[in-house]
């Protein structure tokens, strides 16, 4: 386990430091200490190694992912894990903007709440929320699945296309062409899957609901100009 | 007493004129606005506008074929630990695999690699065809994120994060459902024959303040290697390249209304947006005012056409061009010798635009098989490649002629307007007058 120290390191050679690795490499454990909400921090990673941040990141932490685990021990700013591809990155507390922001694979947990557009333009990514998530969340939301164990806010998956929503508390309201759609028992099944993955016990996939595209925006038709 | 009536000729409305009355017909008819590709087809204040000065008593000439004049380009010389250095200071602009066959991208990777300069990703993400044919590769980051992987941005030469484009600044795109083929669909995480709409703005930041961080990130990700380009449509030139320059661009691309599109509203192509000559100026003296003139490069594009063309954006402050239509013309598109199948599809070679229906007899804007397959990259690519070859010794020529041994010497002093207009928008005096309308003189 590697100790770098963002106090007395530059976020250059700490990001360079974890470029290096590569599969198999024998360093596959850090911690990173004095965040202090910098941003950027962790990015570009495609190395399976684990990466402890202890304390609060800025913009972009963990972005564009790939095989990496990584924890942020306190709150992230916007776009945590934007577009990442595999790996897991977990936020300990709250997330502001952008969350998994068109993210393409891998698991990103939430522990407490997301802010506005949370997955917005997913394409792949698993995001699995146990607080609550703001307005404009999954926008234009393309594939992969958004678990949300609190309330979703204001046009929950407004223009999705084929991504999977699931929400156990209350949604203020659904945006364009988002629908609720039936539990099948496929959907329970990848749901207990993914609170797993995601180490949530003790809830149940009966309690969420499922919401989708209703496909009516997927070619254009002028009779639904008013749905935009 | 009675008295003759002769009849008078027709007379025809210009404000009402053929094209406003069939475009109002197929808007009843439709219900729908009118979607086409390509950019402004008004005539606008332009290049043609602008006359080089030639040398005379107080400059002499450079000799022609004997004299060397320079068109090497450096980008990226601000942050990135390799720019690139282009031989020419053409380069072609991005246009998407998905809105052009692989074929095409293939085709524009060759013809800029013989001719010693870039091509560039668009929408939907880097092919194996382009990446593999391009020399110098400018990876385009854009708010769809299609096909956007941190592999790609690592392959890539330089990286454009694109803010807005000239043929319609502040609108996204849309890929309708006929050119999504299973490859498309797949580059793009959607399924087979649905409209793809392409964002108006990123997905994770807002305003110059969060480009500063976005750019940042691009550089950890790719280890501060490559030039990061800020291409912006022509909206509010000077201060969007001033913000563009704060955010850290090392490059930034500034497209004027002229500049194409695969598929937008016409009303958005001909009604938002500058001409091409009324940005340059006003980006050249954001770079001036900052005192990053020369130093984070300026790329001018929509509408350029010739070594003419060139020669003018450079001497108004211009680091380099590129160009996408012209491109595309040199490739084969609009060929008068597909004027059977052009009538087929109720147009005629030279007004062919509707190049979101993938119908493209020439093989260029189309995802259909067969059609695509019509398109020889080999041969297109080489065409391309005279084609950037021809415009080069062109703006050599002028270059000479007014004095200079690199076409980056060519100033705005090297200019007159024939117009009012093109005097005040490109800030050089109106043939015959020392007069810059607005910038005082007589």
């Amino acid at each position: 386990m590697r100790t770098v120290d963002l106090a007395r390191t530059s976020l250059r050679e700490l990001n360079a430091e974890l470029h290096r690795q590569t599969e198999g490499a024998n360093e596959t454990g850090f911690v990173v200490l004095n965040p202090r909400g910098g941003h950027a921090i962790a990015v570009g990673i495609d190395a399976p190694v684990d990466v402890q941040i202890k304390g609060s990141v800025g913009y972009y932490c963990a972005g564009m992912n790939k095989k990496a685990s990584v924890t942020v021990h306190g709150s992230a700013g916007p776009g945590v894990a934007e577009n990442m591809m595999s790996g897991r990155v977990v936020v300990m507390g709250d997330a502001s903007q952008y969350a998994g922001a068109t993210g393409r694979g891998g698991l990103l947990v939430i522990e407490g709440n997301a802010s506005s557009r949370c997955g917005i333009s997913m394409k792949g990514i698993d995001i699995v929320v146990r607080g609550n998530i703001g307005h404009m969340s999954a926008f234009m939301a393309q594939s992969g699945n958004l678990v949300v164990l609190g309330d979703a806010g204001d046009a929950l998956g407004d223009s999705i296309y084929e991504a999977r929503l699931f929400v156990r508390g209350k949604v203020k309201r659904l945006g364009a062409d988002c629908i609720e759609k039936e539990m099948r028992a496929e959907h329970h099944e990848a749901l207990a899957k993914l609170l797993e993955a995601a180490g949530i016990r003790g809830v149940a996939s009966t309690e969420f609901r499922r919401y989708g595209s209703a496909r009516k925006l997927y070619n254009f038709n002028i009779d639904n100009a008013d749905a935009y | 007493m009675t008295y003759h009536n002769p009849p008078t000729t027709p007379r025809f409305s210009s404000t009402f004129d053929a094209y406003t009355l069939s475009e109002i017909r197929r808007a009843a008819a439709t219900g729908i606005y009118d979607i086409r590709g390509g950019g402004a087809k008004r005539k606008i204040p332009h290049f043609d506008d602008l006359l080089f000065l030639g040398a005379s008593m107080s400059r002499y000439p450079l000799e022609g074929y004997r004299e060397k004049c320079g068109t090497n380009v450096v980008l990226g010389s601000r942050f990135a630990k390799k720019p690139v250095e282009l031989k020419i200071p053409i380069t072609i602009a991005g246009m998407s695999f998905g809105s052009l066959s692989a074929q095409a991208k293939e085709a524009l990777g060759r013809g800029a690699s013989i001719a010693g300069t870039s091509t560039t990703t668009g929408d939907g993400g880097m092919t194996p065809e382009e990446r593999g044919q391009s020399k110098t590769l400018v990876y385009q980051y854009l708010p769809s994120r299609y096909g956007m992987n941190p592999d790609d941005l690592r392959k890539a030469d330089c990286i454009e994060v694109v803010v807005g484009q000239g043929a319609k600044p502040g609108g996204g795109g849309m890929l309708l459902g006929q050119k999504i083929s299973d490859r498309v669909a797949e580059m793009r995480n959607l399924p087979k024959g649905i409209d793809q709409r392409s964002a108006c703005r990123h997905p994770d930041w807002t305003g110059p303040d969060d480009l500063e961080i976005k750019i940042m990130e691009l550089r950890e990700i790719t280890d501060w290697e490559k030039p990061i380009y800020v291409k912006i449509g022509g909206a509010r030139p000077y201060y969007d390249v001033a913000l563009a320059v704060k955010a850290g661009a090392d490059v930034v691309v500034v497209d004027g209304m002229q500049g194409g599109t695969a598929a937008t509203q016409e009303v958005f192509i001909e009604h938002v947006g500058q001409p091409t000559l009324a940005c340059i100026r006003p980006a050249v003296q954001a770079l001036q005012d900052l005192g990053m003139h020369r130093k984070v490069q300026l790329v001018v594009s929509g509408g350029i056409r010739n070594g003419a063309d060139v020669a003018k954006a450079l001497a108004l402050g211009a680091d380099a061009v590129a160009i996408g239509t012209a491109a595309l013309v040199a490739l084969g598109d609009n060929d008068p010798a597909l004027e059977p199948e052009y009538k087929k599809l109720n147009t005629t070679a030279g007004a062919y635009d509707d190049w979101h229906e993938g119908q493209d007899p020439a093989g260029i804007t189309t995802q259909t098989p067969e059609l695509a397959a019509r398109l020889d990259p080999v041969r297109a690519g080489r065409r391309l490649a005279n084609y950037l070859k021809v415009m080069t010794l062109e703006a050599q020529t002028i270059a000479r002629a007014a004095g200079h041994n690199h076409v980056h010497n060519l100033e705005p002093e090297d200019l007159c307007a024939l117009t009012i207009e093109a005097a005040a928008m490109a800030r050089v005096p109106l043939a015959g007058t020392s007069w810059i309308p607005g910038q005082g003189g007589v």
